[in-house]
């Protein structure tokens, strides 16, 4: 017995392994201490607004280390306000509908129109170090990544089976193992999924982020965003075509050293009654769980951590008296220091609300004459690229959908692809327009339709793939024509799908707009009529009236179109062509 | 004959509890009422006023249709929901300020699919801060009381049904609790696994091997609430109020084809089949209801080709059969029975008297005619007898464009019941209207039509 046990190959393997990956987490370990020193160095230093990012591609690992940095912490502090935020919006019935309605709006709004009030007040805050800047574009990214997290956060909470919330309440946990124990892993599918969309976001804000014009100073940090954008304006393409390379390595990576393990490890938390048949592997995965330090040391480290806290926790109220569940019966009044900080929020908001009245007053009728022109130029755009993107993805994605073989080599590609930000081939495209003539008024639907049919296919091929397959037997079973089955089987399977991805795409695509319609090329400046164009100037100058009245114009058409049109389409397809028993 | 055997098996607790005055109640509700707030500023009434004890050394079984209130009783006796008016006391204190110590066995087993076994049955006693080593030791003993030795580092969705709630005994167990409460434990399994785990609780609870002082079990299945109880409770709805609560003698172990049993479960038929009338054994006396402010009738769900498949059997049984061996005879669960003799007693098809179906000279003539004369009929009857019908009929015949949106009716229903019976009572009408081609409705706009303008429209829009 022992000598087969010292003699089996595998089990070899299963012995050298851990080692071998043991000294890799400690290498990793190390390097995230090393990356730590020097970025604190760099952020306490002397602020430098324009520190000159050359086209050498020996320095580009440099800036990617800088930019995915700036992406890693906007999306810690992404995660931590979304959690937060979403938490106190389910649990707290009193401030739920508006909460949810900020977010609505904060969601709908463009992240080029926060740069100037962020940015400002962050450079006020840490005024002589590097750090106030780079404050000021990490919370730009963040503002890119934060609001699906919350979304995705808040709906977990509010779906959470109410017996199972009953059973945390009767077996009397602490807020804290509740947390733990039921509403994080509970909400953990949906985190990691927005969580994949929100660092792409965060990539997209990136690119315009890193380098900008605000009231005429320019600002320029060390980066891939501005390496790219400096690669466009000199028009060199040999620099262009390395950064765009190094991002999408990077997101590559990130996919498979991130994502996939992530992905792999959170279908620990399906909520399925049974278990399912098929599994996302993930070979990283498997070695990270192989490694005999990491097991060990955060499993002893989360036991002493963790012990004490319940035991302290067991001798709270909370823990000793079952909290009832409902709210309906609550006889409390609200305390005083709700009032206070109830009268203090209006107060603050009238005090807001009426400086935004005053600057508004300082925009002149042709302004506005012009922001409405352009307000419904960019209007225009944004459907046409919508309409576009639908006409390929649509008949794409159902070939993709029907046919198993093709979707398992095209959806992984096109997810990565989906990742890589837009922003990134905007140039490429940009000096292919120049170059053919072409002007940027219909050269920025091309650009919006870049960033926004993945939306539409990746629905498209979801809807195309939950249609039963016996409806498609029927179909050919009673020889439809082609226009039949497009008509009474597939437009109606993949409609609710459809709607879903437009809408998501809509959104994007107003974010889009903003850097669509305009651009810095070639040692030029080409820009076309629009909202997003707009807000461009508007920042570059300095002119935060008709930046504040372009960026209200941006949502309340978003808020409205959502409400108006994409919410009644969506119930239309809810009652109507829902395909199921 | 019936009476003697009643009285073999049971007896009013009123009696019961004089007898012995002495013991003092666990849990005692003291006039406990809830309501629900509804959008409309209405508030509906799920439990009208209720005086209950829960006493040491008892099964007790509460039992009703559904929806009529066993599960907000249940929650609001554990703590977990508070009482719109009137208060529930633990040891004679009231309990959101007392340290109770209960455990709820849930329908839906309520395990996290994320932990082991073990650690499903660990968490309660973390968060009581008790240490990993005694955790993990008394865990693994009920783990093992419960049949479950083996089982412990497998996830919940690797179990069968039966195994999961296995599960969640051992969770509500380990924790030692005065009062083990059971939402409906048994209604997700199959028969026999129920059975089996049935007779397994009753064996613990015999052989006292849990500390635990008293089961309280919400049920819909009659048998099963006189298989285990000592004490059964009968619920009736709109609002929830008790309608009788009386212990049963039969001695343990209880055999099912046994007269008394039978008898008891027989009463218990009548008893919950004629919800208007108070039953005569009850000890609490008749509850007197306004029927004055029940506006509508709630609409039994039931499809009206149940109610056509139920009368042409008790033509085949000669127009008259009990209702138990009815149940019996479709292997229906009471919950599935009991809308379609509802559908048909509020239609005048069926009459119902002690325990026992009787087919009316309508219903006769129903069940007997070809299906265009059975629609005619069913319509007639519906017309006459359901307000909800007649008032959409009305209203859609009153229009110029025939047609009326669902919200209108969806208004005045929330007045009367929850939103959500609101729109089950709109369903119901709606497959009653269309079988009945009363009127029709077009479920794209949520709105009622009258039959033959939808057609029109179809036919004018096909062209
Ligand atoms: N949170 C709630 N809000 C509104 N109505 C509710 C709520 N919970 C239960 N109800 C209503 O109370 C009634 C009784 O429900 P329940 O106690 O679950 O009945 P049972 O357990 O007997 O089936 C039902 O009509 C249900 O619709
Ligand atoms: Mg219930």
């Amino acid at each position: 017995m022992s000598l087969q046990r010292t003699l089996t190959r595998s089990l070899v393997m299963v012995r050298t392994w851990p080692v071998v990956i043991d000294m890799g987490v400690g290498l990793c370990a190390l390097a995230l201490f090393m990356a730590i020193v020097h970025l604190a160095a760099y952020w306490m230093g002397t602020a430098v607004p324009v520190s000159h990012v050359t086209e050498n591609a020996r320095s580009l690992p440099v800036y990617a280390f800088y930019s995915v940095m700036r992406i890693g912490i906007a999306y810690v502090l992404s995660l931590v306000f979304a959690i937060a935020y979403g938490y106190i919006a389910a649990r707290n019935a009193r401030a739920e509908a508006w909460m949810i309605a900020v977010l609505d709006i904060l969601q709908s709004i463009p992240v080029l129109s926060f740069l100037p009030p962020v940015l400002l007040a962050m450079i006020a805050l840490v005024p002589h170090r590097q750090l106030g800047i780079e404050l000021g574009v990490i919370l730009l990214i963040f503002t890119g990544q934060v609001w699906n997290l919350a979304f995705s956060f808040y709906s977990s909470m509010k779906a959470i089976p109410r017996e199972m919330l009953e059973a945390s309440r009767i077996y009397r946990y602490s807020g804290w193992q509740r947390f733990w124990q039921l509403e994080m892993p509970y909400a953990a599918i949906g985190l990691v999924w927005n969580s994949i969309i929100s660092v792409a976001n965060g990539w997209f804000a990136l690119m315009a982020c890193e380098m900008f014009q605000l009231k005429n100073r320019n600002f320029e940090l060390p980066g891939l965003g501005s390496y790219i954008q400096n690669a466009t304006y000199d028009g060199d393409m040999r620099a262009l075509v390395s950064g765009i390379a190094t991002i999408v390595l990077i997101v590559v990576a990130t996919d498979q050293l991130i994502w996939r393990p992530l992905i792999a490890w959170s279908e620990k938390f399906k909520f399925e009654q049974v278990e399912a048949a098929d599994h996302v592997s993930s070979p990283i995965l498997a070695l990270l769980q192989r490694s005999r330090l990491l097991g060990t040391l955060t499993g002893r480290l989360w036991t002493r951590i963790e012990e004490p806290v319940y035991r302290r926790l067991s001798r709270s109220r909370e823990t000793r008296v079952v909290q009832p569940i409902d709210t309906d019966g609550d006889r409390r009044r609200p305390s005083i220091l709700y009032w206070f900080a109830g009268i203090t929020f209006a107060l603050v908001i009238t005090w807001g609300a009426v400086q935004c009245a005053l600057m508004l007053r300082q925009v002149s009728w042709a302004e506005l004459r012009m922001l409405f022109t352009g307000a419904a130029a960019t209007f225009l755009r944004v459907n046409a690229s919508l309409l576009l993107s639908a006409l390929w993805t649509v008949p794409v994605g159902v070939a993709i959908g029907f046919s198993p073989k093709l979707a398992r080599v095209v959806q992984p590609v096109a997810q990565v692809l989906a990742s890589v930000p837009a922003t990134a081939f905007f140039p490429i495209l940009l000096i292919g327009l120049l170059k053919i003539g072409g002007g940027l008024g219909i050269g920025s639907i091309a650009l919006m339709l870049l960033g926004t049919q993945w939306y539409i296919l990746f629905n498209v091929i979801a809807g195309a793939m939950s249609i039963p397959s016996d409806l498609k037997e029927a179909a050919s079973l009673y020889k439809f024509t082609s226009w039949q089955r497009w008509t009474t089987l597939i437009l109606p399977g993949i409609f609710p799908y459809l709607i879903t991805g437009m809408v998501t795409a809509s959104g994007g695509a107003w974010n889009a707009s903003v850097f669509a319609e305009y651009a810095n090329v070639q040692n030029r400046t080409i820009q076309t009529n629009g909202l997003g164009a707009q807000i461009d100037t508007a920042t570059a100058d300095g002119n935060f009236p008709i930046l504040l009245l372009a960026t209200i114009l941006v949502a309340l058409m978003v808020v409205t179109m959502n409400r108006l049109v994409w919410r009644r389409l969506y119930r239309l397809s809810e009652t109507r062509y829902k395909l199921e028993g | 004959m019936q009476s003697a055997g009643l009285q073999n098996g049971m007896q009013a607790a009123a009696s019961e509890e004089s007898d012995r005055p002495t013991t003092e109640a666990i849990i005692r509700a003291e006039k406990i009422e809830k309501f629900y707030a509804q959008p409309s500023q209405n508030r509906i009434q799920v439990i009208s006023p209720t005086d209950l004890s829960i006493v040491p050394g008892e099964i007790v079984a509460l039992l009703g249709p559904s929806g009529s209130g066993k599960s907000t009783m249940l929650r609001m006796l554990s703590g977990l929901s508070r009482p719109s008016g009137g208060q529930v006391y633990w040891h004679e204190k009231p309990i959101a300020e007392a340290e109770i110590n209960v455990s709820i066995v849930f329908q839906s087993f309520a395990l996290f699919p994320w932990l082991t076994v073990l650690q499903n049955v660990e968490a309660p006693l973390q968060a009581r801060g008790i240490d990993p080593e005694e955790r993990r030791a008394r865990s693994m003993r009920m783990l093992d009381t419960v049949g479950l030795d083996g089982f412990e580092s497998a996830y919940p969705k690797e179990l069968s049904g039966g195994m999961k709630q296995r599960v969640g005994f051992a969770r509500a167990l380990v924790v030692e609790p005065e009062v083990l409460f059971m939402d409906e434990p048994f209604s997700a399994l199959d028969v026999l696994t129920a059975e089996n785990l049935r007779s397994e609780l009753l064996e613990l609870w015999a052989k006292k091997t849990m500390p635990t002082r008293c089961v309280f079990i919400v049920t819909h299945n009659i048998e099963e609430a006189v298989l285990l109880a000592d004490r059964i409770i009968v619920l009736g709805r709109n609002p929830g109020h008790i309608r009788t609560d009386f212990r049963v003698q039969i001695p343990q172990p209880r055999d099912r084809k046994a007269e008394t049993f039978t008898q008891l479960v027989d009463f218990i038929y009548k008893v919950l089949t004629r919800p208007d009338v108070a039953p005569a054994e009850a000890p609490t006396g008749p509850r007197v209801r306004d029927q004055r402010q029940m506006k509508y009738q709630m609409l039994p769900h039931a499809r009206p080709g149940g109610v056509a498949g139920l009368l042409e059997l008790l033509i085949d049984k000669n127009g008259r059969d009990d209702i138990y061996r009815l149940a019996d005879d479709l292997a229906f669960e009471i919950d599935d029975l009991l809308p379609i003799v509802d559908a048909a007693q509020l239609l005048g098809f069926l009459k119902v008297e002690e325990g026992d179906a009787s087919i009316t000279e309508l219903g006769a003539e129903y069940a007997n005619s070809e299906i265009l004369r059975q629609k005619e009929i069913f319509r007639d009857a519906a017309i006459e007898n359901v307000l909800l019908l007649r008032q959409i009929r009305r209203a859609l015949d009153a229009k110029s464009d025939h047609t009326v949106s669902e919200e209108f009716f969806l208004d005045m229903l929330d007045e009367q019941f929850s939103g959500e019976e609101s729109q089950r009572q709109i369903e119901t009408a709606v497959t009653w209207g269309r079988y009945g081609e009363i009127f029709d409705f077009d479920a794209a706009r949520r709105r009622f039509v009258l039959p033959d303008v939808l057609q029109e429209e179809a036919a004018g829009g096909g062209e």
